[in-house]
């Protein structure tokens, strides 16, 4: 069956410039297929942006890549509902909804469920799919047996299904914003702060560990989800949509190497060992998957199985 | 003006009946597994448990509401459905959920049932609590701990059905359903096993000069000095440094505890119809002083009288309190 590359969209606010350039290298460069856009974590960033996104779109689908437009995670103000309203009520582009406020307005027309939504089981990816959703990012959290079963729970539905392979875990978002609070700023005087942290900002144990990441409302691993010796499994379990997060690395080099590992241009090794060159500093974990502290990174080589 | 619910918790048989005899109109507890997100050895009801526990409130007038507000992973919808199943049988007042396979199921199998949409499900607008009140029935929503009063009250005036507000106990800081730093950090799943921060995986450890490390999974979430107390290692409210803080602060929160004792008579015009209670990790005695105090003070207000308000800040002698997100934006 025919498995495809997604960038899913950035969790950062990136400086404009920086966005532009970075969706202008993965529509020339990334052997990806879809490309999610808009803002999910915080609706005071999407200005900066709002003037730029159909010109990043024409540039994306010149490139080949299908744009996905992704809601907001957290609604909560007035501006947010609308915004989320407005995205759920075109139809020029698909849309991939992360706030249940979303698929009320969205109604039973095509969607995608985003993973801030807990598509966790069959019977709810079963609602999902008879309220018009024809594709689900599950959620990261997932234990590989779980995932197997939402997958092909998902494929008799007949929809597709999508996880996160590559990027830092969204472990949790809030209604407080925790980039202005370590600057003693609270949401509304933020003065977007959290623009000087491209990759989150780290947050250390007192012991020294190096422990998690703030993005805003969102709280992130301080370890990169890595699942490409995985890659083989998920694949055998029907999930046909593979997402890489953007991360403050070369997204084009790390996109480069999930097609070299699926079609067996790259064994596991080496492009873990790819991957490793590509983030350095950057410690690697897969713990969700195998039903351990997500944090942890289990070694898996070539030949090893998870699914008998 | 309502007359608002005071719904309490129960992690035991005996402190549901303490909570009934306190003067509970309705009282919340889960079953002995994941189907709950308090799922804490020790705590939680077996079927027969929560049949006689159901028949002593009855016999009292107070309500039973099932806690079944965890979000089953793939390939174990059988228990939740079995636990909704179960506490139907056993004439559960209403069935508080989160997932949206588990509420169609309860519409579906037993549409005569109360449905209320858990604080799990994190409905924090209009909109969202309006799809699960058409699709599934939903008669009360328990809101997030995220709004300010002035919030509520045009969502109340915007939804089908009920508002649920907590009033007192510990202060979630994340999104509820959508937090796994548990997971992150442990194995286990708050949202998928209804674990948080597990004891099992807690220790204290004794350090050079006497401080005391708050561990949790072998990572330090707080240090305290000689002198104070160690408080428990949850995540949210852990100490950490960043670059902008060398020193160490509470990047999420301090270890504060909600308490809206100043603030019922504006949730009530706010159009608030049940205050909850939080704490089925409790025990019997504070079950007891906390449902007398609220009981006393809602019955005030509901007499035209102010409550004593000292009576209610004295509960939580000893620790910080807040009133979090409700009084003001800022506290984003």
């Amino acid at each position: 069956m025919s498995v495809e590359l997604t960038i899913g969209p950035i969790a950062y606010h990136w400086p404009t410039a920086r966005k532009r350039d970075f969706y202008a290298r993965i529509a020339d460069e990334a052997p990806v297929a879809t490309v999610y856009l808009g803002e999910v974590i915080c609706s005071k960033r999407s200005p900066f942006f709002d003037a730029d996104l159909p010109g990043v779109i024409e540039r994306l689908q010149r490139g080949g890549k299908r744009v996905v437009l992704s809601t907001l995670a957290e609604v909560v103000l007035p501006r947010e509902r609308h915004a989320t309203l407005q995205l759920c009520s075109q139809d020029d582009f698909e849309v991939e909804i992360n706030n249940v406020s979303g698929l009320a307005a969205r109604g039973n027309r095509p969607h995608r469920i985003g993973p801030f939504l807990n598509a966790t089981n069959e019977a709810t990816i079963s609602w999902m799919a008879g309220q018009g959703a024809s594709h689900v990012c599950l959620p990261h959290e997932l234990p590989a047996p779980s995932l197997a079963v939402a997958a092909g729970a998902a494929r008799e539905l007949g929809i597709t299904t999508e996880l996160q392979v590559f990027g830092r875990a969204p472990l949790a978002v809030s209604a407080r914003c925790y980039h202005a609070r370590a600057h003693g700023r609270h949401k509304d005087n933020c003065q977007f702060v959290c623009e000087d942290d491209t990759d989150g900002m780290p947050l250390v144990t007192v012991a020294g560990e190096a422990f998690l990441r703030v993005n805003g409302i969102q709280t992130q691993s301080e370890s990169y989800v890595c699942l490409a010796a995985e890659l083989a499994d998920i694949v055998s379990m029907g999930v046909s949509a593979l997402r890489l997060m953007p991360q403050d690395v070369d997204m084009v080099g790390v996109a480069q190497v999930f097609p070299a590992l699926l079609d067996g241009g790259l064994d596991v090794d080496a492009a873990t060992g790819r991957l490793e060159g590509l983030c350095s500093g950057i410690r690697f974990s897969n713990g969700f998957f195998h039903k351990v502290p997500g944090r942890h990174y289990v070694p898996v080589h070539a030949g090893d199985r998870v699914l008998q | 003006m309502i007359r608002p619910d005071l719904i309490c918790p129960a992690g035991t048989p005996a402190a549901l009946r303490t909570a009934v005899d306190a003067g509970a109109d309705a009282v919340y507890c889960g079953f002995r597994n994941a189907t709950n997100a308090r799922n804490f050895p020790g705590l939680n009801f077996t079927r027969e448990e929560l049949g006689i526990s159901i028949a002593y409130a009855h016999e009292r007038g107070a309500k039973v509401l099932l806690t079944l507000n965890t979000y089953p992973p793939a390939g174990k919808v059988d228990l939740w459905q079995e636990a909704a199943d179960t506490a139907v049988a056993l004439g559960i007042d209403a069935l508080i959920v989160a997932d949206m396979g588990v509420a169609h199921y309860v519409a579906a199998r037993h549409p005569d049932v109360r449905l209320h949409l858990s604080v799990q499900a994190a409905a924090s607008n209009p909109e969202s609590i309006r799809y699960y009140c058409d699709h599934f029935g939903v008669k009360r929503v328990v809101l997030p701990r995220i709004l300010t009063v002035a919030e509520i009250k045009p969502i109340a005036e915007a939804i089908p059905c009920e508002i649920e507000t907590f009033i007192f106990g510990n202060h979630g800081l994340m999104v509820e359903g959508r937090c796994s730093l548990t997971n992150y950090v442990t194995g286990q799943s708050t949202n998928l096993d209804g674990v948080c921060s597990p004891a099992s995986d807690v220790d204290y450890r004794k350090e050079p000069g006497g401080a005391v490390a708050s561990c949790l999974s072998g990572s330090v979430i707080d240090r305290f000095g000689a002198d104070e107390m160690a408080g428990y290692p949850t995540i949210c409210k852990g100490r950490y440094t960043a670059p902008h803080r060398p020193d160490g602060y509470y990047a999420f929160e301090e270890p504060v505890s909600l308490n809206l004792a100043r603030m019922l008579p504006d949730l009530i015009h706010a159009g608030v119809h049940a205050f909850k209670i939080e704490g089925r990790q409790r025990s019997k005695s504070y079950v007891r002083s906390v449902v007398s105090a609220f009981r006393t003070a809602i019955d005030e207000v509901m007499a035209g009288r102010p409550p004593n308000i000292a009576d209610l800040v004295s509960l939580t002698e000893g620790q910080k309190q807040t009133q979090g997100a409700f009084e003001s934006k800022k506290w984003r």
